[in-house]
């Protein structure tokens, strides 16, 4: 999947590495090593213990849907997409990041709240964004 | 060493304004709140604002040097903050008379530049990719998540934005006030789902600025501050703890309950941002008026509309009065007026108000307990 006018995020040190696993097709989180908590966004520290003692691991890919709205007013690069669900998605590692959701008609009867997911991946310049799709897969 | 709010005014027209830029709606406010104080910017020696132009601009054009300033900026709740912190300087002896001045070309956009929010930030890595297009499509997110836990439902997501309209339709200044229904609320065009457009505030030009001192300094009509509380949660709606409950609601409004030493019943009066429909449920649940989940009936049983026993939001709020950009100061305005007895839809014999305010989406959030009695 290529979607080249959407907006690209642009890498900063501490979240290189998730840029990085993005571009590999993983999906890399933090994790501390003193509280065994995992944490999102990328940090220095653990926002749980205030432990250092982070390190980054691969997170399953398979999540559920916490909570979204249907935009019907596209934001730039957006334009074809029709109404679109913005999302916010909890990983099974218990962390929650926003997300499209992609793979399935946005309607909200398609979209009932703790529905099952897993991650793909959206090339977008040179950074890959993490989408998610029902678990089940594509329903087209 | 009581503080209170010596004088509160409005720029002298809301709404659409593109004939004066954003330090002209700053300066028309500042120089309308002295006057409602019946002080001169001689009396003032602290300016307290958010954004562009700040208080060094503010006080400039005033002609005021000032003695201590702050620039706390944390969205729509920041004069709320600044009136706190004014409060905790002049008890600390670094000022006695502070003006807190807010204007916004929020509509219009005159000389308001919009601050861009680069694709590296926190928001541009990890919310705007996903085509966010400000507050209708981020301050939204929470909702669906909240109707499903507590069993809102859409009818009573709207009778917020219905019980609103009927005090804007009291009040000759709210932007919008002919009433409506719930089926006009949900026959109105879809913005964000669930978010139908008349569950979203408006987009207004338009100023207030207050002028906050001790009571002995004060000329005519202290509204005294019992209490405040201040808090933040996440930067970025994605990472609010719970989506069904704000932990800066209910930790400012803690603080203030607790410095003000008051309980619900004491409360005749009540103001809670409103960007958004959501957002009174969440605020009579997340500072304690109401238990989880019964905020929504609460509103469509009528008890926050006129007549009903807690009334909320009086101008109209965000949904139907006015929605600069950055609320607060529209919400703490109203309050005054409570208070002083001079509100268009004058609630009889309040004697004390409480206002919540919000910044950016969840993000910060700062509680006020205001009397007209001295505590």
């Amino acid at each position: 999947m290529t979607a080249s006018h959407k907006p690209v995020p642009k890498p900063t040190p501490e979240t290189q590495p998730f840029w990085d696993g993005t571009a590999e097709g993983r999906l890399r989180i933090q994790r501390c090593r003193a509280c065994a908590r995992h944490y999102f966004y990328p940090r220095p520290a653990c926002p749980h213990c205030g432990s250092d003692d982070v390190v980054w691991v691969t997170a399953s890919g398979r999540a559920t849907l916490y909570s979204y709205v249907i935009s019907h007013r596209p934001a730039p690069g957006f334009e074809d997409d029709g109404p679109y669900a913005i999302a916010v998605v909890e990983l099974e590692e218990g962390v929650r990041m926003m997300t499209n959701i992609v793979g399935v008609e946005i309607t909200p009867q398609n979209l009932p709240l703790d529905m099952a997911l897993r991650v793909v991946f959206e090339r977008r310049g040179d950074v890959h964004v993490p989408l998610f799709e029902p678990a089940g897969g594509p329903v087209r | 060493m009581n503080i209170v709010i010596a004088g509160a005014a409005e720029t002298d027209e809301l709404g659409k304004l593109p004939h004066m830029s954003t330090a002209q709606l700053h300066l028309q406010a500042a120089r309308n709140a002295l006057a409602d104080a019946g002080m001169t910017k001689d009396d003032i020696d602290g300016v307290a604002t958010v954004g562009v132009p700040g208080p060094i601009q503010i006080a400039h054009a005033l002609g005021v040097t000032p003695a201590w300033l702050d620039g706390t900026g944390v969205g729509g709740s920041s004069f709320l903050f600044h009136v706190r912190h004014a409060a905790a300087a002049i008890r600390a002896g670094l000022c006695t008379t502070v003006l807190v001045t807010h204007g916004e070309s929020g509509r219009s956009r005159v000389g308001a530049p919009r601050p861009a929010l680069g694709p590296d930030s926190l928001i541009g890595q990890f919310e705007l990719p996903y085509g966010v297009l400000g507050p209708p499509t981020m301050f939204t997110l929470t909702a669906l998540r909240y109707m499903k836990e507590t069993g809102l439902t859409h009818e009573q997501l709207a009778e917020v934005a219905v019980a609103q309209r009927r005090w804007a339709h009291l009040n000759p200044r709210a932007m919008f006030q002919d009433l409506i229904t719930v089926e006009d609320v949900l026959a109105s065009r879809m913005v964000a789902y669930p978010f139908h457009l008349l569950e979203c505030c408006l987009v207004t030009d338009g100023g207030g600025a207050l002028i906050v001192t001790t009571e002995e300094r004060a000329r005519r009509s202290p509204v005294h501050l019992l209490g405040s509380g201040e808090s933040a949660e996440s930067p970025i709606i994605s990472q609010m703890e719970d989506f069904t409950t704000s932990a800066a609601f209910r930790r400012s409004g803690e603080a203030a309950f607790a410095e003000a030493g008051i309980s619900h019943d004491d409360v005749d009066h009540l103001m809670i941002y409103d960007a958004f429909a959501h957002v009174p449920v969440y605020g009579l649940e997340d500072l304690g008026f109401v238990k989880r989940g019964e905020a929504g009936p609460f509103i469509a049983e009528g008890h926050t509309s006129p007549g009903g026993r807690l009334p909320l939001n009086t101008n109209g709020g965000g949904l139907s009065y006015t929605h600069t950009g950055m609320y607060g100061m529209f919400a703490i305005q109203e309050s005054v007026r409570q208070l002083r007895g001079e509100a268009a839809a004058q609630v009889p014999g309040a004697e004390i108000s409480v206002v919540l305010g919000n910044g950016g989406m969840f993000a910060s959030a700062a509680t006020l307990v205001l009397s007209n009695h001295r505590p």
